[in-house]
């Protein structure tokens, strides 16, 4: 299961990146593929991506005059949230793919969680309401409201957008000030507290982790429990790098549908299924 | 009696045709035009330089 994850997480990257051209010219994809969200944070203007990013399609959208609701948004989240909940995360996000690649390095004592994770949990929820929603719709920057969640704060497109464009053309790289330097000092804080401690950004601060998780009780996608066979050795909560308790993992809007504790359990009473929990 | 384990199909499926129809609405509104307009053009503000 890990080097199955491993591997949908790199192809899907691969796949969802995978215009060269970007990549070596500095410049990004115009096709029509575009018109389509991509299921993870991917940000639109990484050379490579060749469809876009539901979060940065929200707040186009939001970005707009006057008020429109953001049904095309709205419409990827519940396709992709009622199929797959927060499976997405763990298995379909690059920047999460990146985390998880972070964590491996066999540097610090590693750490599941944050102190006071009770509390800071709930972090992501309120970047989706005054970033992405309430910034976008009334945040200006001269004439035009600003996208206010990639502006400030989005390490993804530092990542994935930024360095790469930047590398590539000159003519960007010379117009870069405070504000590339401060989403790279984002950017930087969140690699080094990657290796430390589990996916810090999406467990604290991903927007789009916080409207999976609002699907994750229901979704089709679930890790069935066949309590009759469990010994409650707990060997799925030793495993879980999110550490949630065997009730809640797969219902709680935290459990990223990795797939650890499925392979740690000896008696093979934990598995993917549409079923859901008993 | 856990609510979530007799209906879960159910919203699910819900959620999933919602999800169909706000796409269909959306398409309808034109929002994807806005989506693509915005996802073709470098965003300055995504790369930290808008």
């Amino acid at each position: 299961m890990k080097r199955l994850r491993l591997t949908v997480q790199l192809l899907f990257t691969i796949v969802t990146n995978g215009y060269l051209y970007g990549f070596l010219n500095g410049k990004i994809y115009r096709g029509s593929l575009k018109y389509a969200c991509v299921p993870g944070l991917n940000c639109y203007s990484c050379p490579g991506a060749v469809a876009s990013c539901p979060i940065g399609a929200l707040q186009a959208l939001l970005n707009q005059r006057g008020f429109q609701v953001p049904f095309a948004a709205l419409g990827f989240f519940f396709l992709f949230g009622s199929l797959l909940g927060r499976f997405v995360c763990g298995w379909l996000c690059p920047f999460g793919l990146v985390q998880d690649l972070l964590h491996k390095i066999p540097v610090f004592q590693k750490k599941k969680r944050l102190p006071c994770h009770h509390v800071l949990k709930y972090g992501k929820y309120v970047v989706l309401v005054l970033l992405v929603c309430v910034g976008s719709m009334f945040l200006w920057g001269g004439f035009a409201k600003v996208p206010a969640f990639c502006k400030y704060l989005c390490p993804s497109g530092t990542l994935l957008g930024a360095l790469p464009l930047l590398s590539a053309n000159a003519a960007l790289r010379s117009q870069a000030g405070g504000l590339f330097l401060w989403k790279l000092g984002i950017l930087l804080a969140i690699v080094l507290l990657s290796v430390k401690v589990y996916r810090p950004f999406c467990q604290y601060l991903c927007p789009l982790g916080a409207v999976y998780g609002w699907f994750n009780r229901f979704s089709l996608v679930q890790i069935h429990w066949e309590q009759e066979r469990c010994v409650s050795c707990m060997a799925c909560e030793k495993a879980c790098p999110v550490a949630l308790s065997l009730r809640e993992i797969s219902r709680s809007p935290e459990c990223i549908r990795c797939g650890k504790c499925v392979d740690a359990c000896p008696e093979k009473c934990l598995h993917f299924s549409s079923k859901g929990r008993n | 009696m856990d609510f979530w384990k007799g209906c879960r199909q159910y919203v699910w499926t819900a959620g999933a045709v919602l999800g169909a129809l706000f796409l269909g609405i959306g398409a309808v509104q034109g929002q994807f035009d806005v989506i693509w307009k915005k996802a073709i053009m470098i965003c300055l503000e995504c790369i930290g330089i808008g």
